[in-house]
């Protein structure tokens, strides 16, 4: 069920990743900010053209990793030194050698599950619904091979009209309205 | 690598690097897209594949029936006794996990060196691990005797008191499994994210629309998502790397740990890892030779990718080799009696077929890899990954039977004699695998396209940004 009505933004569709990047700079030097590309596999020069430079992902992932670390370091210290002290053949109970090997496994669970959802997350996905699933031909291109920039109407420099005019100078295959 | 001993105007060479192609020529996204996705999409399942896997699960109805015989009358259906207490179960825990390992590796590690000729292979690599793990996983399990109480094995706060001791490789044991079964699906689900898009997008039936657009968890492709994405693989390559070689090396402490000869050795570790990786290969050499006969892949799964494996293989067996040779120097070395007696016993005791299978399968065989067309023909290479597989094997076989059996004192000595319980129980898994490997080549895409995408020339965005005519499809 859609929370908004209206115009999400304009979408143009275009053949080529060449073609894509070539307008999609061309829109941010206009002064063109809300906007995405949409691509069928990474294109990393798209991401560039529309000024997007760094994720949050790494952060995520180190934070997660040193979470895995202290908490399985301290559990086994806990356990071994307060909890369940044991003399194992005359074995100090603080071994920390021996638990670095469940420390280890740990830091890489804690940073793998925290890179994984941490991206899920930034991405804002699980998403049930987004209005550019509305487009006529979105989704018989964007997974399989067609290049889409939207502008989106949130835009301060967006303005029907202008703006398709504008994206019709790329001569894309088409460009649609996207509703919410 | 030169080729000059394969036909000229074969179209699978590329005429500028006179190399074997890593994909076919003349596919688009569209082609690439299309040739995976009609596998899974396609409303006509091939008859050979209900007959596969009908046989597939015939044989994975044995382990139901071992398994419950087991609950029911317990360890002793076994052949395990004193002093051979680890059997079969730990022989197959071994070999299973082993296996598993060629998937993290060709997955991860050949994307940290941007191998990218392995993106075709990847995702099937991938979920036999996730099937070999789950394989491997059930065996610690049936073992303990009393699987129903195997979460006593996690720490958690109980009634009794009582926390496990982490000073033990068993324990370790578990971390590491249970991390590396965690880290391999989330790795595998979120590769295959962009791809369920795809097949959402495609899908003509409601069920699959409603499926795959389920999983795919809302992507649509953004180039947003798509750097985080990227991001996010990288860090996880760059995690499973240090996992998986972390997680065999933690098995060989279960042995190196020990003071018993033949397994207290710290050769144990790098030779446990080399093997394992020697092994998966050769399963996804076993897979991958009569999946793309049977679905036409060979545009995409090429002689290149045949050959590559085939040379990966032939490296890490040299490395087995050279561990088995340490073992035998080291027994002599070592100047210990029992050490002594152990590798003669190993070699010419009661059990030294064993010993002798695994030399032929493991170093004296495989040394036929080193010819070049031997490596590019795939039915001989599906033949060298039977040997190969069986090879490793016999290897666990050698090392948990054979260092056991006779040990310091000769009238505590014994032998060790399998029961049909556990051929039925080790067939039975194969039967599972097998499984698990035909419903995933049947719902899910088996090579991840967004990667084929990447791999074609059309992917280059050009400089010059003049809209080219008709290069798009």
């Amino acid at each position: 069920m859609p929370v908004r009505e209206g115009t999400y933004g304009l979408l143009a569709e275009f053949d080529t990743p060449s073609q894509l990047v070539h307008a999609a700079k061309t829109a941010y030097s206009s002064g063109y900010r809300r906007m995405d590309c949409y691509t069928p596999y990474p294109c990393e020069e798209a991401a560039e053209a529309i000024g997007f430079h760094r994720d949050e992902v790494s952060l995520v992932c180190l934070i997660g990793g040193l979470l895995g670390i202290c908490a399985m370091f301290g559990l086994e210290t806990w356990i071994s030194v307060w909890a369940y002290p044991l003399n194992i053949a005359g074995r100090p109970y603080y071994s920390w050698p021996a638990f670095i090997v469940p420390a280890y496994e740990w830091t890489i669970l804690f940073a793998g599950l925290s890179a994984a959802f941490g991206m899920l997350a930034l991405n804002g996905l699980p998403t049930l619904y987004h209005p550019l699933f509305n487009a006529p031909n979105f989704r018989s291109g964007a997974t399989t091979d067609k290049f889409f920039l939207c502008l989106e109407a949130d835009d301060p420099k967006f303005e029907v009209a202008g703006s398709r005019a504008f994206l019709e100078g790329f001569s894309p295959v088409s460009v649609v309205e996207v509703e919410y | 690598m030169a080729t000059k001993d394969a036909p000229v105007n074969d179209p699978m060479i590329d005429p500028v690097t006179g190399e074997y192609r890593v994909i076919g020529p003349g596919h688009t996204f569209k082609s690439v897209t299309e040739k995976v996705s009609r596998i899974v999409l396609t409303p006509h399942t091939p008859l050979g594949w209900y007959g596969g896997f009908m046989l597939a699960g015939g044989v994975a109805t044995l382990l139901l029936i071992a398994v419950t015989w087991l609950f029911l009358k317990g360890v002793g259906i076994w052949a395990i006794t004193i002093p051979v207490a680890w059997g079969f179960a730990i022989i197959n825990f071994v070999w299973w996990i082993g296996i598993g390992h060629a998937g993290t590796l060709i997955s991860a590690i050949l994307l940290l060196f941007k191998q990218s000729w392995r993106n075709s292979i990847n995702r099937f690599a991938e979920a036999m691990t996730l099937f070999a793990v789950v394989c491997a996983g059930m065996f610690p399990l049936i073992h303990v005797g009393r699987p129903w109480l195997g979460y006593w094995l996690f720490p958690y706060p109980n009634t009794m008191n009582y926390w496990p001791q982490f000073r033990s490789p068993l324990l370790w044991d578990v971390f590491a499994v249970s991390t590396y079964a965690t880290i391999s699906v989330v790795f595998w689900y979120i590769g295959l994210i962009p791809d369920l898009g795809t097949m959402r997008d495609r899908s003509k039936s409601r069920l699959g629309q409603f499926a795959y657009g389920l999983f795919s968890l809302g992507w649509r492709g953004s180039v947003r998502h798509w750097v985080r994405y990227e991001t996010a693989s990288l860090l996880l390559a760059g995690l499973a790397t240090p996992l998986v070689l972390s997680v065999h090396t933690v098995i060989s402490f279960d042995f190196a740990v020990a003071l018993v000869p033949g397994w207290h050795t710290t050769i144990f570790p790098p030779y446990f890892v080399a093997g394992a990786i020697y092994s998966g290969f050769a399963m996804v050499i076993t897979l991958a030779v009569p999946i793309r006969k049977f679905y036409h892949l060979e545009d995409l799964i090429t002689i290149r990718h045949i050959d590559n494996m085939g040379k990966v293989m032939l490296a890490t067996g040299l490395i087995v080799a050279y561990g088995y040779s340490t073992e035998v120097f080291m027994s002599w070395y070592s100047a210990s009696h029992w050490e002594y007696f152990m590798m003669w016993n190993r070699m010419f005791g009661p059990i030294g077929w064993s010993y002798w299978c695994l030399i032929a399968c493991n170093i004296a065989i495989p040394q036929l890899l080193w010819l070049r067309k031997f490596r590019v023909n795939p039915g001989l290479m599906f033949l060298m990954s039977l040997v190969i597989n069986t090879g490793m094997w016999f290897e666990r076989f050698v090392i948990v039977v054979t260092s056991l059996y006779r040990d310091y004192l000769p009238s505590s000595w014994g032998t060790y004699r399998a029961t049909r319980w556990d051929y039925a129980t080790y067939v039975g898994t194969l039967g599972l695998f097998t499984v698990l490997f035909f419903l995933f080549i049947r719902l899910l895409p088996m090579i991840p396209m967004s990667e084929l995408r990447i791999m074609l020339p059309q992917a280059k965005v050009r400089e010059e940004a003049e809209p080219i005519p008709g290069a798009g499809d």
